[in-house]
């Protein structure tokens, strides 16, 4: 289907039916019960898994593919973000052009670094897109204040331009009419699902992106990207110029991170420089080696991981502890509650670099190595039944 | 008529003469081979045909073309094609998409945007691949990683890559080096049958005589980065400086 083999096909489709059905799945437990606060069907955490899922995505197209680790990322990022809110400040509060303009001059953007960058490969390149998109942060914070508005960030004010705006357009993000905070609450006995129109449009785009990043790793373009990685050396003496391939791909991912850039602002109309940071650069490298750098849904996995770590453990404190451990000796719960605490609330970065080290350490390929080591497993254990069946009735024959 | 010519090449490294006036003159639809004791300056030589290295004079032309200044792709794409001393493969690709690589890069030439393209739907490369694949002698091993391969097989995998691209000038590094005396002689025939079935050159550095003898229709000996002798198979056999330089000393 769609030029898809049957695997990749299906593949897309698993990845869209989560997607579709992501406020069931992430709410799975009754309102108002002790589990509740592991729940994370809440709009702005779904739209943020998605919009961190096409980031990580673009960013694998660079990194998985060819290799070349970016420590930059995050300034395209923030790119888009401006881009899109100077489009709700000039034209009107539709997301469209917003989205389109984002990426059109995060790719931009990605040209340019991208061309100095790659001049140099391994940890060099590493440093050099640090640099500019340190660089990107610091100009954004100071120096291109007329066009960041520095450090309070860039929003829509009453007074902006708004060209495109009609008496009786809306005053918020919306695609042509249609509200992107718009909700409908499913109340179902205890239960309760949001449907929320930004998380739908987001994860509509995050499907195609998905769709693209599999052609692209099925296409010549994406084995010669393999390729770079696997032995540049033999690739220039086969007649392959290596530079417009990596740069290729570094703009494709650049207008990636822009696209999500574009569409954080169109959820929230705002962009600070904060976005361009280089914790933000590390947040999508994490992501992407955490799910399984160079796999298809890898970095989707570590993107939906890391930020569920950061909105759900962050919330869980001392208080919420007590309750579970209640049932224990008081002596022996206020002992657990002291070990578990580090770990929880302020210290979910602890227990998120804990599970990254061991990631790294015992699964190299990521969230998507475990599950293939659980699914050969359980394979491995139901032929082994089979031949058990098999061998008791060879007897009886 | 020579397809390639160089005409008084030095290169130093630091205080090293590595190669030191240079001339060497290779006909076409020939096996010339170059050799020389360990240091010789045979590698450098390859290296500043190839653009991995510029010769600091001197010139290189091939098929009537100047090569310096070129870089390595564009003197690929020129129609010199490079196995290494050590096999440069794509360790982490599968053979069969090892060897696609060449055919693509042959037919879409040093850069081609096709990222909305599926490689399944590639006809003509799929089958060049596979029909080089069967020459080799390793259909079977397609779907293995090229890093998993003997050396051997990675040895036979690259001259097929650089083979599909159907190169004028082959040029090989100790294509034989640290090999079984077995994987030896099937190197020695797949390279006989290449030079009976097709129109090329090549320019092979050897250290083993019998491969050199059983190939080669031309000999240059180096030695110190200076051609010592330039001779038939025959005559190098029998010449005393060159059985002083460097046959005395391998025996
Ligand atoms: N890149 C380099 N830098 C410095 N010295 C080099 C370099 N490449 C080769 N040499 C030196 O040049 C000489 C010739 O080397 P090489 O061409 O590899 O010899 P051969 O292939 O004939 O064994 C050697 O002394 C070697 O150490
Ligand atoms: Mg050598």
């Amino acid at each position: 289907m769609l030029g898809l083999t049957k695997r990749d096909t299906i593949l897309l489709l698993v990845v869209a039916a989560l997607t579709l059905f992501a406020p069931f799945i992430l709410n799975p437990f009754p309102e108002g019960s002790a589990m509740a606060q592991f729940n994370a069907g809440y709009p702005d955490l779904m739209q943020r898994f998605v919009i961190f899922g096409i980031f990580a995505v673009g960013f694998n197209i660079l990194f998985g593919l060819t290799g070349y680790l970016s420590f930059g990322h995050a300034a395209f990022l923030g790119v888009g973000s401006y881009s899109a809110v100077w489009m709700f400040k000039l034209l009107s509060m539709n997301v469209l052009p917003a989205i389109i303009l984002a990426v059109i001059v995060s790719g931009l953007f990605a040209v340019i670094i991208g061309y100095v960058s790659l001049r140099r490969s391994g940890i060099y390149f590493s440093i050099l897109t640090l640099a500019f998109a340190q660089m990107s942060f610091a100009l954004a914070y100071s120096v291109l204040t007329p066009i960041t508005n520095g450090e309070t960030g860039l929003q829509v004010y009453t007074d902006d331009p708004q060209y495109l705006m009609g008496p009786d357009s809306p005053t918020v993000t919306n695609l042509f009419g249609l509200e992107m905070r718009a909700t409908y609450t499913l109340d179902l006995g205890p239960w309760s699902f949001d449907f929320n129109a930004g998380y739908y449009m987001c994860a509509l785009i995050m499907l195609i992106a998905v769709y693209l990043s599999i052609r692209i790793f099925r296409s010549p373009f994406g084995l010669m990207l393999k390729a770079v990685k696997s032995n540049q050396q033999r690739m220039n003496f086969t007649g392959l110029n290596t530079r417009p391939y990596t740069l290729a791909a570094f703009v494709i991912s650049g207008m990636y991170a822009g696209l999500a850039g574009g569409l954080m602002a169109s959820m929230d109309p705002l962009a600070g420089a904060e976005r361009m940071q280089w914790t933000a650069s590390g947040e999508v490298v994490l992501m992407t080696i955490l799910g399984g750098a160079g796999t298809l849904i890898g970095p989707i996995l570590g993107a939906g991981f890391i930020k569920y770590f950061e909105n759900i453990f962050s919330k869980i404190n001392d208080t919420v502890l007590h309750q579970w451990f209640a049932f224990m000796p008081d002596g022996l719960e206020d002992f657990m509650v002291f070990l578990v605490h580090p770990f929880i609330g302020k210290g979910w970065h602890l227990t998120l670099g804990i599970l990254f080290m061991l990631v790294v350490i015992f699964l190299p390929g990521g969230l998507v190595e475990g599950g293939q080591r659980i699914a050969a497993w359980v394979r491995g254990r139901k032929s082994a039944k089979a031949d058990t069946a098999t061998s008791k009735t060879e007897p009886a024959e | 008529m020579s397809i390639l010519e160089v005409k008084g090449v030095n290169k130093r490294f630091g205080g090293l003469q590595a190669l030191g006036d240079v001339n060497l003159s290779v006909a076409e639809n020939t096996v010339h081979a170059i050799i020389g004791p360990n240091g010789a300056g045979k590698s450098t030589l390859l290296n500043c045909l190839v653009g991995k290295l510029i010769p600091d004079t001197g010139s290189v032309m091939f098929d009537g073309q100047s090569v310096l200044g070129r870089a390595p792709y564009e003197i690929n794409q020129m129609g010199i094609s490079r196995v290494f001393q050590t096999p440069e493969i794509f360790g982490d690709l599968t053979v069969m998409e090892n060897m696609m690589i060449p055919c693509f890069a042959k037919r879409d030439g040093a850069f081609e945007m096709n990222a909305l393209t599926s490689i399944r739907s590639q006809r003509d490369v799929l089958e060049q691949a596979e029909a080089m694949l069967a020459d080799m002698n390793m259909i079977d091993k397609r779907e293995m990683l090229a890093a998993s391969l003997s050396r051997g097989d990675k040895r036979r995998l690259e001259i097929g890559m650089c083979l599909s691209q159907q190169p004028r000038l082959l040029l090989l590094d100790e294509p034989t080096a640290g090999m079984a005396r077995a994987d030896t002689n099937n190197t020695i025939d797949l390279l006989k049958q290449i030079k009976d079935e097709r129109d090329i050159t090549i320019a092979i550095i050897e250290h083993d005589m019998h491969v050199v003898f059983s190939l080669a229709e031309r000999i240059t000996v180096l030695a110190q980065g200076t051609p010592l002798v330039e001779d038939t198979p025959e005559n190098i056999k029998g010449h005393p400086k060159v059985r002083e330089a460097y046959l005395g000393e391998s025996a």
